[in-house]
């Protein structure tokens, strides 16, 4: 059942224990050969199921989902074969040093290190100082291309990244998405979830999940066109004072902290002078008011609200 | 068509030699885990060392050296005779010498004294004129088989004294019983717990660690990548028992050694025979162990079951710390469940009785049940998905 995309999700609905928790409700994308898809939300939307789902761990209630064209429940073994993983949490031995993983984890999977270390080598370099050092004793950073490393090794078809960069620090994650973009380049096909919206715009295409459900799939571009009205940026001496001032206000639409700054939409017309004054008679001071580029984050948030 | 089949085998060939290649990459990966925690070392191999030297010198329930005191209203030769045969005995050390019963009850009362002898004023001209005299023996019951023990012991001592007095008188009949204690003539603890320490070892090394072993994995997400893998999901599960199969048979031998040259326990039977039922035992121990492995998520779990379900019933239901025969039977009928108990009796069998093979196939045909249907029920229940 070839049906040309990497990975095809289709009404796919799971639930935990007795009291059937609904962590995936009818979710459906898919993801073309060659992408780098983002799975885009907060901790519970179901990101991880998800994953589970199409990397064989879980069965799905209803629903369908294929990688390559391999039925995620009858064609396990072919699946487990193409893809490589790396799950949410550190998953690779402690006790073993760097080489010592990436050697087992070669040969579990049927190859060398040698073999495809073309693959990993822009990672690696970094790691080989360090390769007689046990994986415990390792930065969070380091860690986490370590985990990529042991999850390229056997060249898989699509890899499959469950919050990859959670707990790394921001230069380490910068250097995670340039690799990200190398493997791209190498015809890997990369689904990744992330709870950082900065992320999602390195992203082909994303999927903003809250709850177990998609609210919305496109690419990250096409998502901050779409948001409608003009957003402002404000700042002033004291931000929750700020926030509860604007919220009285009654031009404004929606106000919330973003940053140092709060992002406001306003409902018809938007008069610089008089939000100043009133802000001012309010008691604020250091008034900055300046217009803002909305981002994948604004539009989450407006999703969620409406 | 010769060509098919010959590329089909090559292929096989090839998978197979893959797949060996995995399996000795992950038991060496197992071996690294284990050589490389030193906890873990500790209770390895620091276990049974510990287990037999406690057992053998400090838990012993042989008795030796017990404190007793002597209240002698006699004086003279007969109760002088006695006292001193007892005094030179390794069981009793004559604390003291006490004059009357206040005296005694004070000792006793400290809580050192074992037991008291009170000999009557006139005892030897009791013994030679009546013919009869009477020793008072006063025991403290609070342990009542030590206190039994030691009775037995006086009484032994006592009728020794009388075969020696009645050499000189003729007497018409006597009946003398010879005791023969068979395969463990010098009645040593050491017989009775060697058996049972290389259980309850065998079972805490091969049941808890390779179930804890295997839930770390699960615990630290390990699994999760494994699972995700071409590597046989049983395999995983197989290359764990590997380590522990040998490690197990390294704490056998040297178990073994400490019971020849430091209990001075010589191996009657077979020592092949003797390792082949280990193996055979630490296998049943490692499918339980595996088998606690799948049904549980946690280390903790994994431990508390592994013990409370494991340890406690060898313990107890083995023999080698309380006799079988004296249990309600409905605990005899339980204990028949509890692997250790026929490997207990296997192991007496070989070391202590020396016997052969056709003496214990039956109880090594129980325990390769046990074996087949916890390996099967394992198998059945592994799960190549996370639930």
């Amino acid at each position: 059942m070839s049906n040309g995309y990497a990975i095809a999700v289709n009404q796919l609905r799971k639930t935990y224990g007795k009291e059937q928790f609904v962590a995936v409700d009818d979710v459906s994308f898919h993801v073309d050969k060659g992408e780098v898809f983002g799975l885009i939300g907060p901790d519970g939307a179901g990101k991880t199921s998800i994953f589970r789902v199409l990397t064989t761990l879980l069965l799905a209630e209803k629903g369908t989902a294929s990688v390559e064209g391999y039925d995620v429940q009858k064609d396990y073994k072919q699946i487990r074969k193409i893809i490589g993983y790396m799950p949410g949490r550190f998953s690779l031995y402690p006790d073993l040093t760097v080489a010592e993983n990436l050697n087992f984890f070669a040969t579990v999977f049927g190859t060398t290190v040698e073999e495809n270390y073309h693959l990993i080598a822009d990672i690696y370099v970094q790691l080989e100082p360090f390769k007689d050092r046990r994986a415990g004793k390792l930065s969070g950073g380091m860690k986490q291309k370590l985990a990529l490393c042991c999850a390229l090794i056997h060249k898989p078809v699509v890899l499959f990244l469950d919050e990859p960069t959670t707990g790394v620090d921001p230069v380490s994650r910068k250097e995670f998405w340039e690799m990200l973009k190398r493997l791209k380049a190498q015809g890997i096909t990369i689904l990744v979830s992330t709870p950082y919206m900065d992320e999602a715009a390195l992203c082909d295409r994303i999927a903003l999940i809250q709850q177990g459900k998609i609210l919305s799939i496109d690419t990250p571009e096409n998502m901050v066109k779409q948001y409608p009205e003009q957003l402002y940026a404000i700042k002033a001496d004291q931000t929750y004072e700020l926030i509860k001032a604007l919220r009285k206000y009654p031009e404004v639409l929606d106000c919330y902290a973003f940053g140092d700054y709060t992002h406001v939409s306003f409902k018809h017309v938007f008069e610089d002078d008089l939000l100043r004054r009133y802000l001012m008679s309010e008691g604020l001071s250091q008034i900055e008011i300046k217009p803002a580029v909305p981002t994948i984050e604004d539009y989450f948030i407006k999703l969620l609200k409406s | 068509m010769m060509f098919f089949i010959s590329w089909q085998e090559a292929l096989n060939v090839a998978i197979k030699h893959m797949a060996m290649k995995q399996f000795i990459n992950f038991v060496k990966k197992e071996f690294a885990h284990v050589l490389r925690d030193k906890k873990t070392l500790l209770i390895l191999f620091g276990m049974p060392v510990m287990q037999i030297l406690i057992f053998g010198f400090a838990l012993t329930n042989e008795v030796k050296n017990s404190k007793i005191i002597v209240m002698d209203q006699a004086k003279d030769l007969a109760s002088q005779q006695i006292i001193s045969k007892i005094a030179a005995s390794r069981y009793f050390d004559i604390e003291n010498t006490v004059m009357n019963t206040v005296q005694m009850d004070a000792e006793f009362r400290k809580g050192k004294i074992r037991m008291a002898l009170v000999f009557p004023a006139g005892f030897n001209e009791a013994l030679l004129h009546q013919g009869k005299a009477q020793i008072q023996v006063i025991a403290d019951a609070s342990d009542p088989n030590t206190a039994n023990t030691l009775s037995n012991y006086v009484s032994a001592i006592v009728q020794d004294y009388q075969s020696s007095v009645d050499n000189r008188v003729t007497v018409p009949y006597r009946i003398v019983p010879v005791l023969r204690m068979l395969y463990n003539p010098q009645l040593k603890g050491a017989p009775n717990f060697v058996p049972g320490v290389m259980a309850l070892v065998l079972m805490l090394v091969c049941v808890m660690m390779t179930a804890i072993s295997i839930v770390k994995e699960k615990e630290t997400g390990t699994m999760e990548v494994l699972l995700v893998s071409p590597f046989q999901p049983i395999l995983v599960i197989l290359s764990k028992a590997v380590p522990y199969l040998l490690l197990s048979l390294v704490n056998v031998a040297s178990i073994l050694l400490l019971s020849v040259y430091v209990l001075d326990l010589p191996i009657n039977g077979s020592i092949l025979l003797l390792f082949a039922e280990s193996t055979l035992f630490i296998i049943t121990c490692l499918s339980i162990g595996i088998l606690i492995s799948i049904k549980t998520n946690s280390q903790q779990l994994a431990m508390l079951i592994s013990l409370m379900g494991m340890f406690l019933p060898t313990v107890l239901f083995s023999g080698f710390m309380f006799p079988i025969e004296n249990m309600p039977y409905p605990l005899q009928l339980i204990s028949n469940l509890v692997p250790a108990k026929w490997f207990y009796m296997i192991i007496k069998s070989i070391m202590i009785k020396g016997l052969g093979f056709a003496a214990i196939w039956k109880e090594t045909l129980i325990l390769a049940g046990f074996t087949v249907v916890l390996l099967a029920v394992s198998l059945k229940s592994f799960k190549i998905r996370l639930a």
